[in-house]
């Protein structure tokens, strides 16, 4: 009988932090995801990078913040419209919390090669 | 008016008991819970507790008299029933601001906690909580970084930060122990902490703890793309080791160091969270010794003190229980002291066990640690319970996976994403704990594993020290 390990080897895979470990999202649940934000009143911030400057704190904005904004409908096609003019860029959504400061989530909606 | 000298031993309820007093914004209010002898008057019992944390002493001085005590005494202002316990009672005791030096917990706990708990007349005595004044809060530096800070150093948002102790934690050598940190990172935790007893013993020397870690957190880093941190545990025998090892963790360009600030001491915290301040290092603060103070329901100190206190002499994290794993706490009770560390205002709230308004002005929160006994099933309440801005830690649920701690770490960080997607989508996930972590586990084998090795384990005890409510 050929000899069986019950032990898997587990592969180091690169992320990029937030649901980094989820398979990719379905366009609904990121949708879901978004209404999140804007349910929480924070403003989206959609940024992008090319892959190899992933670990970098800045990545550039995709236009400005969009404050205040509520548009479900807009920020996706923002979003689309980013990767359009940067597809091998890494995309990310950010919920941004003016009060704190800081971001309430973000997280990358499409992954540049 | 000036008084005359008139020898002799005076009530206490004389001089301390006044319940017309109306508290300044100034003031420092504290809550004792007290149990006095048998026979001796609830006014007397709480005169002599505000006597003997400020200004009294047993005898009447003539001394007193060179100075205006009416300015410097602390007051008992008010009494209450404790409910569901006849022979206890809360008293609330005033203290003017200028009993205590600016910025000093030490100086603090000294007056609050000092001669009186072995007072004759008391049975027992327990600190409850204290109010702060905002102009006492002005003075202290408190956390070094705070959460928001600590967020943008480790750029981890949306999400509560996933950790784990190094197990075994005692016999492991350097070397050995770096290949740990290594394996929990690479699998995709955030931050891995040295026990609290891991100082510098004959097996593994602190210096050789540092470089190795170092080196695997570094390499972590690496191949992960993410931002990888250790507590290297800077706890020492004499404030100069303290220093020398925190200095050395700055040299190998590490993010975060610890401490454990009750048996480390409240001066050698404050002084570590100074140097963490003008160093730009995270400090994670353990709270080893804080049971045999805080567990007895009817004597010592409550934790949301010990927590009070901490956030005032300076911590980015800190240890709090789990509600729902091995070690002791109730669930509004942790809940009322984490908004305490987080939160710039507090309001009075019994059902949480806070006694006052607490207003922390601009004090940067603390991350809310959550560790001990807890494994992939715990998720969705650990999430529900401690929010986005706590930490999360798995030792035996990650190391314990029976494909090594990588797996394990893995397991976590999937089971985490997926609750923290669920809830963002509308879920309830404590309701729909399981259909979540089963969802999750159809894409990672690794979580899988770990719900079918950790499926039976709970730790139904009921819990010692419970909020005071009529049964």
């Amino acid at each position: 009988m050929p000899f069986q390990s019950t032990v898997s080897d587990y592969q180091t895979v690169a992320t990029l932090e937030t649901f980094g470990f989820l398979p990719p999202m379905t366009q609904e649940e990121i949708y879901d995801q978004i209404a999140y934000i804007i349910a929480q009143g924070w403003s989206p911030v959609i940024e992008h990078v090319h892959p190899t400057g992933c670990m970098q704190t800045y990545w550039s904005y995709w236009k400005l913040p969009f404050f205040g904004e509520k548009d479900l409908n807009l920020i996706v096609s923002e979003l689309e419209a980013c990767h359009r003019a940067y597809p091998d860029h890494h995309v990310r959504i950010i919920g941004y919390d003016a009060y704190t400061q800081s971001q309430g989530t973000a997280f990358v909606v499409f992954q540049g090669r | 008016m000036s008084k005359k000298y008139d020898a002799g031993v005076k009530e206490y309820r004389d001089t301390y008991w006044t319940p017309e007093y109306v508290p300044l914004d100034t003031d420092l209010l504290a809550c004792f819970k007290c149990t006095g002898q048998e026979g001796v008057p609830r006014e007397e019992v709480a005169a002599a507790v505000a006597a003997e944390s400020s200004t009294g002493t047993w005898s009447t001085v003539w001394s007193e008299l060179l100075t205006d005590l009416e300015f410097y005494k602390g007051r008992c202002y008010r009494i209450e029933d404790v409910p569901g316990d006849p022979e206890a009672f809360y008293a609330f005791i005033a203290y003017p601001l200028d009993l205590f030096e600016e910025g000093s917990i030490t100086n603090v706990l000294t007056s609050l906690v000092g001669n009186v708990f072995g007072f004759k007349a008391l049975r027992h005595l327990r600190l409850e909580d204290i109010r702060f004044p905002i102009a006492f809060i002005k003075t202290c530096g408190g956390p070094p970084n705070g959460i928001v800070v600590e967020r943008d150093r480790l750029n981890k948002y949306g999400r509560p930060l996933l950790g784990c102790t190094i197990k075994p934690k005692l016999g492991l050598s350097g070397k050995n122990y770096g290949r740990v940190v290594y394996e929990c990172l690479r699998g995709g935790l955030d931050l891995t902490k040295d026990d609290e007893n891991i100082n510098s013993q004959p097996f593994q020397r602190w210096r050789e703890r540092f470089e190795f870690v170092a080196e695997a957190v570094k390499l972590a880093q690496r191949e992960t793309g993410e931002v990888k941190g250790h507590y290297l545990n800077c706890t020492a025998n004499t404030p100069e080791e303290l220093y020398e090892r925190a200095e050395f963790a700055k040299e190998l360009d590490m993010p975060i160091i610890m401490h454990d600030y009750i048996t480390g001491g409240f001066t050698a915290n404050t002084g570590l969270a100074n140097w963490c301040r003008k160093n730009g290092m995270l400090l994670h603060i353990h709270r080893a010794m804080h049971a045999v103070i805080d567990r007895h329901p009817k004597h010592g100190i409550h934790f949301r003190v010990l927590a009070k206190c901490l956030r005032l002499s300076g911590g980015d994290q800190l240890h709090t229980g789990t509600v729902v794993g091995k070690l002791e706490g109730d669930r509004q009770t942790t809940l009322g002291y984490i908004d305490n560390l987080r939160e710039s205002f507090v309001p009075e709230d019994r059902s949480r066990g806070n006694f006052f308004d607490q207003d922390w002005g601009s004090m940067p929160g603390v991350f809310a640690v959550a560790s001990g006994g807890i494994h992939v099933w715990h998720m969705p309440a650990l999430l529900a319970i401690f929010g986005d801005d706590s930490c999360l830690q798995f030792g035996g649920g990650t190391h314990g996976h029976p494909w090594g701690s990588a797996a394990g770490a893995a397991a976590n960080r999937v089971a985490l994403e997926a609750c923290v997607k669920a809830r963002n989508a509308g879920r309830e996930i404590e309701k729909e704990s399981r259909d979540i972590l089963m969802e999750a586990a159809k894409h990672s084998p690794e979580l899988a594993i770990a719900l079918e090795t950790w499926k039976e384990i709970k730790f139904e005890f009921d819990t010692v020290d419970k909020l005071d409510v009529q049964g």
